[in-house]
């Protein structure tokens, strides 16, 4: 790993941020309206449920931490589209780069990217609508770490797709999250779910971080079992996306898509 | 510099590049001579690892490209006329990514003194997307100069600038040959071009190398009275043939 290479793609991504307030607006515009949508929702739900549930960690935590790794994963996944748009990749596999730089640098974006959007969430669920994270204690860390690890996962896994099929294939990527989401069972128990959902559903590292937020919610101890079963399918993914990228980026090479992405032929 | 040994490159039934091996030696500019679809890009392709070969070897600086890609590519570089760099950086912003990327030691004074070699000065803080044809061109041979590579690759450098930016382009090549250490493989269709700029030039037609030599004997050689007419000759010659056996 040469860290050089890898600052190259980061500053690249700073430079298109500094230069374009487009590209920053999408960073915090959407969560904020998440935050603030849900924040109302859950202000009524208050008021008129009778059960004495407190909806505000639950479902605007809950927003919160899917919106996070949403964001993760559409930190890695814009930084490589960057490439795409600008006809860039021969430029950028012509070079000495590996591809683990390459991923490497996309994934240094995420966190930069996506922290921010985390700051900006967290302000403003706190200071109006009152949604305190100490009431997720010390687990919020492994909620964000697991969230943070399946989204680089996801990220991964689509500029992949993108690679492979072509840029038409841009249009998959952005509705992955809400395709996954009733799987990962967000804002109910995975209990809800038939067999084949719940099923697919301890697949997804997040039904883990949403079990255990909701115990903690409802007063009881989260399952630290549950939650290391949550980073290690993470972690297992994590390496399972790299291989697949890797498969891809081989066969781009080979079949000649790489060479064809920046020539007259886009397909 | 470049020893490209027997390759190949086959696609299904359709072999774009068939057995040809050729090298490129230190200062001198080797043109890459063909019609559309003869494999010219498809060879440069490999040279720069971003198409795997079918069968065969490419050596740059005795290094195999498919052993040790990361060290072969380190000291090549490249400019063709459909990649363009991304329009939404700034010449100084692209040349210092790309730098970056190469590893290029000391890369500020680097940049500055490629933006004074290819004029780019008064460009440096603007957006490549916003520069002429002829500005953009000049930005990407000076991403190409980044790492001073031992192996230069220019597939249609001069494709679509006027007359004189040709004329200046070609002039820059030329030093850039003859002052540096490396070598250069050049691609284009202007024979003109190719007759001033290049030392030996290698005709290739349906993925074949079907003659090679100087550019200025090669037409007396085969009875031609321009390289533009042998030219066309070698392309349309096979074609004529089947016509015949038919």
């Amino acid at each position: 790993m040469n860290w050089r290479r890898i600052a190259g793609i980061v500053l690249r991504q700073y430079y298109l941020m500094r230069g374009s307030p487009t590209r920053l607006l999408p960073m915090f515009a959407w969560i904020a309206i998440d935050i603030v949508l849900w924040g109302f929702i859950t202000r009524w739900l208050n008021q008129v449920s009778h059960a004495g549930m407190d909806f505000v960690p639950t479902l605007l935590g809950a927003v919160l931490l899917w919106d996070f790794f949403t964001r993760v994963m559409q930190g890695v996944t814009t930084a490589f589209f960057e490439d795409l748009w600008s006809r860039n990749f021969l430029n950028v596999f012509a070079t000495p780069l590996s591809i683990s730089e390459y991923v490497s640098g996309l994934v240094l974006t995420s966190i930069v990217t996506s922290s921010i959007g985390l700051v900006i969430m967290l302000l403003l669920a706190s200071t109006v609508f009152g949604l305190s994270f100490l009431s997720y204690g010390i687990l919020l860390l492994p909620f964000l770490l697991v969230l943070f690890l399946f989204g680089i996962a996801l990220g991964i896994v689509a500029s992949g797709i993108v690679l492979r099929f072509g840029p038409a294939s841009e249009w998959l990527v952005w509705p992955m999250p809400a395709l996954l989401s009733p799987f990962a069972g967000v804002f109910y128990p995975l209990s809800t779910l038939p067999a084949w959902m719940q099923t697919v559903g301890h697949l997804l590292p997040p039904s883990y971080v949403f079990e255990s937020m909701r115990a903690i919610v409802a007063g009881q101890p989260a399952s630290l079992q549950n939650l290391a079963i949550g980073f290690g399918l993470a972690l297992f993914e994590i390496a399972l996306a790299s291989a697949f990228f890797g498969r891809v980026y081989h066969y781009a090479v080979q079949s000649g898509l790489l060479a064809r992405y920046s020539a007259e032929s886009v397909s | 510099m470049l020893v490209v040994d027997h390759l190949r490159k086959q696609y299904r039934s359709t072999v774009a590049v068939d057995d040809i091996s050729f090298d490129v030696r230190p200062h001198e500019i080797v043109g890459l001579l063909g019609p559309n679809g003869a494999g010219k890009t498809t060879t440069i392709n490999m040279i720069l690892g971003v198409l795997e070969p079918s069968a065969g070897s490419i050596h740059i600086e005795n290094v195999d490209l498919a052993r040790q890609r990361r060290r072969a590519l380190a000291c090549t570089n490249f400019a063709a006329v459909y990649a363009p760099l991304p329009g939404n950086l700034t010449v100084y912003q692209n040349l210092r990514f790309f730098g970056l990327i190469y590893d290029v030691r000391g890369l500020r004074a680097r940049i500055e003194t490629l933006l004074e070699q290819f004029d780019l000065r008064r460009f440096r803080d603007t957006k490549c997307g916003l520069l002429s044809s002829g500005e953009q061109t000049r930005v990407t041979l000076a991403k190409a100069m980044l790492n001073s590579p031992k192996l230069l690759l220019l597939d249609e450098p001069t494709a679509s600038l006027d007359p004189a930016t040709a004329q200046d382009v070609r002039g820059m090549i030329r030093s850039i040959a003859s002052e540096g250490s490396g070598g250069i493989l050049w691609t284009s269709h202007n024979m003109y071009e190719v007759q001033e700029v290049c030392h030996r030039v290698l005709f290739l037609h349906r993925g074949k190398i079907l003659l090679q030599g100087d550019p200025k004997r090669l037409p007396q050689e085969h009875g031609a009275a321009t390289l533009d007419e042998l030219f066309i000759r070698l392309a349309r010659e096979p074609l004529a043939q089947t016509e015949h056996a038919a």
